[in-house]
């Protein structure tokens, strides 16, 4: 992964650059020491490492602008960085920059349960917001599996998801407001309490940004009353292909489950043996559909998706009775992401998303891949919405496998692409999937994506290297070439 | 009005913006006109309109999306998801009856593209968002004159900047949008309102407040207070003058019901109740929805038709924020007619152009003022072209965000010729 090449000029005046950043954040909210920045050196993609040149942990808006206005001016860059559980290397230190952590941002400032919001700075983790509402009967609705660590700064600059998204969307659809800051120290704030932000909508295009277009330092969530139940059913089929057709089915019978996730045979196999949930294990696919909601609602709903399922010939049926075993068929599925690395030295968690009625056909191709490859693929899946979730299997410690299982990686998303889909459903583009870029848009597309990044950053100093497979300038994307010429199209109806 | 290019494929589109970058000309970007008069006027010799770009080019019941070119009329968007037990769950409002004085019994009126680029709503807001919460991927043809896509046509999607959301909302002003993906929701199987009786405007916010924080998924609260209630003809609103507040829950029979019972009985104490069941519910939140209590009538376009606000804002604090504007506008305050949205967040707001004596459009800045104390925005949504030059149309942003939107739009404009000035002067 080629990272741009760091600049010597930066790196040699780090003594200097320390000493200036503490008259901003005094302390140790500075850290220097090579032995204390190996902590920063990488995130949830741990295949990629990197020191960063300094890292600053601020603790005040006031002190952000004044960090971000001092790079700014002596032409630094700066990674933000939340909890660091990015799995797309989004946070990866750079070794000419800062690392701007937000960490200490960790305080719920409000919770007006009137306006069903809650203001909060952008280090509370996820799970942290509906901790602090639970007690009202309130929660955060996106539950991206990281929730217990990842922060809420972190899913806005990533715009997770989370197994609950087709019915309660993703981080963009549960946010009403942001303070942020610009890389030249201009405090900005968007939204509110209120349900529409006015003037352009930069609260949407800042989530999901990857940190390339300012420093979230505040954040209003939408607050939801818990579902006043939530039951289950475990059903396993002897094809991908007959349990694709009973999600199509409830979709087609007007049904939108809470959650909808499925599981291909390998990741039965290492879910059961890791938790004992009490997976079928001869079967082809499995999948859980949750139903929340009113009590007479989700009893209605389960006897119609248990009737659907029936029709579309599951092998094996369960139907939770208590919130214990409801809990018990979710127990594989949670943990299947360390239950895979069980079974294998490393893993390799993959993100696209597709078309769901390409599933049968996109595991099918994967099941050829992993042959040529020679590495094994285990895939849990969000069917609801498509997204795919393969994770390849490698030994970090062969010669060659890391590179193998990138390239299987690659061919994934291509394929994912190719259907119909995109190169990553929550985990976001990162440095992991920066060059597959082209792979989905064209060159005007990332350059007109790229003059956005402009407006708020002109100089790129916000986590470069990210997203972008090519750097341009800002002065060489705003030039246009022009033509004059006659007044146009005599083919052109005009009125 | 100038000449009017029509163009009918994508790249014609890009021709027309091409050459208008070079003559550094301005272009009107037009649907079906059916929102013309909405935003800041603004003149151009030459508009561009989109009506030719029309049918849907993609629809995937299974897979709960549509794609569409930007002109089809929502008329048959509607249609082809009504079709398939679908529906567009940000349920747009159809601005015609408001700002034109037409029926809605034809249906929507309006295409897809103005829709998105207007970022319309619905009562459904405060449960399923807006436009921009289903808005999955566009093809579009920049200020710069050149072809762009972002997005795609699934739901999960975080490859390159959103930049749907920025363009939801825009009127206009970044790009000509040729080609929309939206996501699409299974329409609800039934349908019913819970109504109370007489309440005034903060015993109604409470008690939508309490409705909203229950576990029983309502998808819409309004507030009618009496004069406007009146005019919407139930017959299952009690004789004489009453306020009426209405609370919708939609999803599958058995559960309606239960909740319905269940939010009557949770509100019991605070008014009489009724409720409304699917066809008189139906069009009871259609007339909320089209703004139907400030249409457009055949008396006000020969006369002087009442300025209309859109006021977004906390919704907890709706009620309040009418007692300040009442008491700002003292003896004149019976000049206001407005009734709640989304739990109090949507006030729709009338007041004659001239509220006060003195310049043209005196008064209205009461509007604005009053949204000091709670925090939200106003929206000058119908006026005459003089009061909507006098005033600006949309909330003034504060400096820094007015910079950055400035900076956004040259990103994609760098000509200031698509829709110039429709939002903002300089955007």
């Amino acid at each position: 992964m080629l990272m741009p090449d760091p600049d010597q000029g930066v790196i040699s005046r780090k003594r200097e650059l320390v000493m200036k950043l503490r008259e901003i954040v005094p302390g140790e909210g500075v850290i220097a020491d090579e032995d204390e920045l190996r902590v920063y050196e990488s995130d949830g993609l741990t295949a990629y490492k990197q020191p960063p040149l300094i890292a600053v942990l601020p603790e005040t808006t006031e002190q952000v602008s004044q960090v971000l206005k001092f790079c700014h001016d002596e032409g630094i860059k700066v990674v933000p960085r939340g909890a660091g559980t990015s799995l797309s290397g989004g946070a990866l230190p750079l070794a000419d920059g800062i690392i701007l952590g937000l960490g200490k941002f960790n305080r719920v400032l409000e919770i007006d349960y009137d306006n069903r919001c809650a203001v909060v700075q952008p280090g509370v983790t996820n799970l942290g917001i509906t901790k602090a509402v639970e007690g009202e009967g309130f929660y955060y609705a996106p539950d991206p599996s990281s929730q217990i660590a990842c922060t809420i700064g972190g899913n806005v600059a990533e715009n997770s998801g989370g197994v609950h998204c087709l019915k309660y969307g993703l981080t963009t659809n549960n946010l009403l407001g942001l303070e942020m800051v610009l890389i030249d120290g201009t405090v900005l704030r968007i939204g509110g309490k209120h349900l529409d932000a006015e003037g352009y909508d930069l609260l949407g295009l800042m989530t999901g940004s990857e940190g390339l277009l300012g420093v979230v330092t505040e954040v209003t969530v939408r607050l939801l009353k818990k579902p006043e139940t939530a039951r289950a059913l475990l059903l396993g089929f002897s094809s991908s292909e007959s349990a694709g057709e009973l999600v199509a089915a409830i979709i087609a019978a007007g049904i939108v489950p809470g959650g909808m996730e499925m599981m291909d045979r390998p990741a039965i196999h290492a879910a059961e043996d890791f938790v004992h949930a009490g997976y079928p294990l001869d079967v082809e696919a499995l999948l859980i559909v949750e139903l929340d909601g009113p009590k007479a609602e989700v009893d209605y709903l389960i006897e119609t998706v248990s009737q659907l399922a029936d029709e579309k010939g599951a092998v094996t049926k369960r139907v939770s009775e208590s919130e214990e075993e409801r809990m018990r068929f979710w127990a594989g599925r949670k943990a299947a992401f360390p239950a895979v690395g069980r079974i294998s030295p490393d893993y390799y968690c993959m993100d696209g998303t597709i078309p769901r009625n390409q599933l049968p056909h996109v595991l099918r191709r994967m099941r050829e891949m992993s042959e040529h490859y020679g590495l094994g693929v285990a895939n849990v899946f969000h069917a609801g919405d498509g997204n795919l979730h393969p994770l390849i299997l490698y030994d970090a410690n062969k010669e060659g496998e890391l590179q193998k299982a990138e390239d299987f990686g690659s061919d994934i998303l291509r394929l994912c692409v190719e259907v119909g889909g995109v190169l990553t459903g929550e985990h976001g583009v990162g440095v992991e999937k920066r060059d597959l870029m082209p792979d989905m848009f064209s060159d005007i597309d990332l350059k007109q994506q790229q003059r956005v990044k402009c407006a708020f950053d002109p100089d790129a100093l916000l986590n470069p290297g990210k997203v972008f497979p090519q750097l341009h300038r800002c002065a060489e994307l705003g030039r246009m070439h022009i033509s004059r010429g006659q007044l146009p199209f005599p083919e052109l109806p005009r009125f | 009005m100038g000449d009017r290019f029509k163009p009918e494929s994508v790249e014609q589109v890009a021709e027309v913006v091409s050459w208008a970058a070079a003559e550094n000309t301005p272009l009107e970007i037009l649907g079906r006109g059916s929102k013309a008069v909405l935003g800041r006027p603004i003149q151009t010799q030459y508009s561009l309109d989109l009506s030719a770009l029309s049918g849907i080019t993609l629809y995937e019941p299974d897979e709960l999306v549509l794609s569409a070119r930007a002109g089809t009329p929502m008329t048959e968007i509607e249609a082809a998801l009504a079709e398939q037990n679908q529906y567009l769950a940000f349920e747009p409002l159809d601005y015609a009856p408001l700002l034109n004085g037409a029926a809605r019994d034809d249906g929507p009126s309006g295409s897809l593209g103005g829709a998105v680029s207007c970022n319309l709503a619905g009562p459904r807001r405060i449960k399923s968002g807006a436009a921009r919460d289903h808005f999955l991927g566009l093809k579009g043809v920049s200020g710069r004159g050149e072809i762009f896509q972002a997005g795609g046509r699934v739901v999960k999607n975080v490859t390159g900047y959103d930049l749907m959301k920025l363009h939801a909302g825009a009127y206009g002003t970044l790009s000509a949008l040729t080609d929309i993906t939206v996501k699409v929701l299974p329409a609800p199987e039934k349908t019913r309102s819970v109504l109370l009786f007489g309440l005034d405007d903060a015993q109604a916010v409470k008690a939508m407040t309490q409705a909203m924080g229950s576990s029983h998924e309502v998808s819409a609260a309004a507030h009618l207070p009496a004069g406007i209630a009146a005019g919407f003809d139930s017959g299952h609103f009690p004789d004489g003058p009453s306020s009426v507040t209405a609370i919708r829950v939609e999803g599958p029979g058995p559960s309606v019901t239960h909740r319905c019972a269940a939010l009557r009985r949770e509100l019991a104490g605070q008014a009489d109740s009724e409720e409304l069941h699917s066809h008189n519910s139906a069009s009871l939140w259609c007339y909320i929805r089209d703004v139907m209590p400030f249409a457009l009538s055949a008396e006000d376009i020969d006369g002087k038709p009442d300025a209309v606000w859109r006021i977004s804002l906390p919704p907890a604090q709706g009620a309040d924020y009418v007692a300040r504007l009442k008491a700002a506008l003292g003896d004149r305050a019976g000049l206001m007619r407005y009734y709640f949205d989304w739990s109090g967040g949507l006030i729709w707001l009338a007041l004659p152009e001239q509220v006060e004596a003195g310049q043209e459009g005196a008064g209205q800045q009461s509007v604005r003022d009053a949204l000091a104390a709670t925090g939200g925005h106003a929206t000058l949504v119908r006026a005459s072209a003089a009061l909507r030059s006098r005033i600006a149309v949309f909330q003034p942003l504060d400096l820094g965000i007015d910079a950055l939107s400035s900076r956004v739009k040259k990103s994609f404009d760098p000509h200031g010729i698509m829709n110039p000035g429709r939002m903002y002067a300089g955007v």
